[in-house]
């Protein structure tokens, strides 16, 4: 294991930020932390990285206790959520910095950042401050990973950037791995959990599971239904006063439905809107997402 | 929202930083009552075109009105008949709710009357009447997003324009978001939004694509699908942006 984490629990005054995380993460895994904002992934890529304590509970990150933090520091590339870099150095430097601090050089593991710095090169010269947002992150993902570190912590990457981009870097991401390196990053994206090899849902501070995508989407535990229609606001409203409604959400082009019963009636549901005007009703079984099943857990939990 | 009538229209809109065309002669209306998705890569120029049409970047050339007003000559009026909300701005975390509320009533020229009759229905409405007098920051972010929107709704504005207002809110809170959009489309509120999630993007009645400041492609998700031949906007996105070929400049 590159990362175990066990129990570990922090606050903040009143606010618990995290409690009773556990999970790991292995040599060659991507792993993924996904959850909304405020949900305590960045307290916890501060405490695996050494910056601040928890309150209780163990870690232990590419072979050393989380306390030993001159060790793990060494071992480990980090890439915050806000840009960190020296905004007044130019590309070339920033990436120099980061080499001479960790004792390397950028010739000695050029290979492994190549893919990655080849994008940024033509700018060398120019100072990290006035580079692109998409820039700038290749430019950071560049110097977490210089002095070659086993284990990589991104504390979400690809927030605010376009689907795009964010393609690119999960593509990125996903050559690394295959060194060896394990890889914990962050989401608010939900699309981006099966680009995992698993992931660890977090809300509130609480881990909801563990597991890969697809185990996750088949304990969903309930029939699924894609309702289509032209006309979402209304039948939103019209589905959320039939009897046996249990959730009903907008889904892209689709509304989700699940029944409080154990066998629903998709007929019969089809008939109640249909007495309510609309005509236009496509009601078909479906599998689950991972949002979906977000979405689930969450309501458990609470 | 069968709409009709244009509220924005825009033609040959260009705005040039420099040598640099950031915003290059777009044309598009938006209707009444209609949910304008208007979408593009960082830095195809998205944010350029919406400080226009907010009235706060004049143009270099080109004409557009919004809620009927003039972007060169009454950018006052069309401040005064639109909302705005983004993830970066929305309210004061050091106020209360109560605060907050008072004081974007008052920036909107309400009268005190106004003020509280309208803060009275809207924390009734979100439930939120037990945390009226506790600071802004004392809420979870999908809470801040949904009262923001409210608040940006308080002057009875003709367009609301929400720049990416759903980044990192939890996924049933998004959608609850969302069903306050609809609600306000319902009522005849314009929303012209931007965003990164592709499934928002389906929830527009329309939707453009910017790719390097110009509108590659404008129509009904559904149409745009057709057309591009795939089965999601993402699929549509992924087709158009790819094409960009500079990066974000800011």
């Amino acid at each position: 294991m590159e990362i175990e984490v066990e129990n570990i629990s922090k606050s903040f005054g009143d606010v618990r930020a995290l409690d009773r995380v556990t999970f790991d993460v292995k040599a060659g895994e991507l792993f993924g932390l996904i959850g909304p904002d405020g949900g305590g992934k960045t307290t916890l890529f501060r405490i695996l990285t050494t910056l601040i304590l928890p309150d209780s509970g163990h870690a232990v990150v590419a072979g050393h206790p989380i306390t030993d933090y001159r060790a793990i520091r060494r071992s480990v590339g980090y890439m915050p959520g806000r840009f960190s870099l020296y905004p007044d150095l130019s590309v070339e430097e920033n990436l120099k910095f980061f080499a001479s601090i960790f004792g390397t050089t950028v010739e000695e593991n050029y290979d492994l950042i190549r893919d990655i710095y080849v994008q940024i090169e033509p700018f060398r010269k120019r100072r990290a401050g006035a580079l692109s947002g998409g820039m700038k992150q290749k430019l950071a993902l560049s110097c977490a990973l210089i002095h070659k570190p086993r284990v990589l912590f991104l504390d979400e990457p690809t927030t605010g950037v376009d689907p795009v981009s964010r393609k690119e870097f999960w593509e990125m991401l996903r050559r690394l791995r295959q060194d060896g390196m394990a890889i914990l990053v962050s989401t608010a994206y939900m699309d981006e959990a099966s680009l995992c090899d698993r992931v660890a849902l977090i809300q509130q501070g609480r881990i909801l599971t563990t597991n890969t995508t697809a185990n996750i989407t088949t304990t969903f535990g309930r029939p699924l239904f894609a309702l289509r229609t032209r006309n979402i606001y209304k039948v939103t409203q019209d589905v959320q006063e039939y009897t046996y409604t249990r959730s009903i959400y907008p889904f892209g082009e689709h509304l989700h439905y699940t029944d409080k019963r154990e066998k629903p009636d998709p007929d019969e549901l089809r008939t109640f809107l249909l007495n309510k005007g609309h005509r236009d009703i496509e009601v078909s079984i479906i599998e689950p997402t991972i949002e979906d099943a977000f979405m689930e857990l969450a309501e458990k939990e609470s | 929202m069968t709409a009709s009538e244009p509220i924005i229209s825009v033609e040959g809109l260009t705005k040039k930083f420099g040598s640099f065309t950031a915003v290059n002669a777009i044309s598009f209306q938006v209707m009444r009552g209609e949910i304008f998705g208007f979408l593009g890569a960082n830095g195809a120029g998205k944010t350029t075109a919406m400080k226009i049409l907010i009235g706060i970047s004049r143009p270099t050339s080109g004409k557009a009105t919004v809620a009927g007003y003039d972007i060169y000559k009454d950018t006052e009026q069309i401040k005064k008949s639109i909302g705005y909300m983004s993830q970066r701005f929305s309210l004061y975390n050091d106020l209360t709710i109560r605060e907050n509320i008072e004081f974007f009533g008052g920036i909107y020229g309400l009268t005190t009357r106004e003020i509280r009759d309208k803060a009275e229905a809207l924390v009734e409405k979100l439930g939120l009447r037990d945390k009226f007098n506790r600071p802004i920051s004392d809420l979870p972010l999908g809470w801040k997003q949904k009262l923001a929107f409210s608040v940006a709704l308080l002057h009875d504005p003709k367009i609301i324009f929400l720049d990416e207002p759903t980044g990192g809110v939890d996924p049933v809170t998004r959608r609850m978001f969302w069903n306050m959009i609809y609600e306000a489309a319902y009522r005849g509120v314009t929303i012209f939004v931007t965003t990164h999630y592709m499934d928002e993007a389906e929830y527009c009645d329309r939707v453009s694509m910017m790719v390097d400041g110009k509108i590659e492609a404008l129509d009904s998700p559904a149409r745009l699908k057709e057309m591009y031949g795939v089965n999601s906007m993402n699929d549509v996105f992924l087709r158009l942006a790819r094409n960009q070929t500079r990066a974000e400049i800011a």
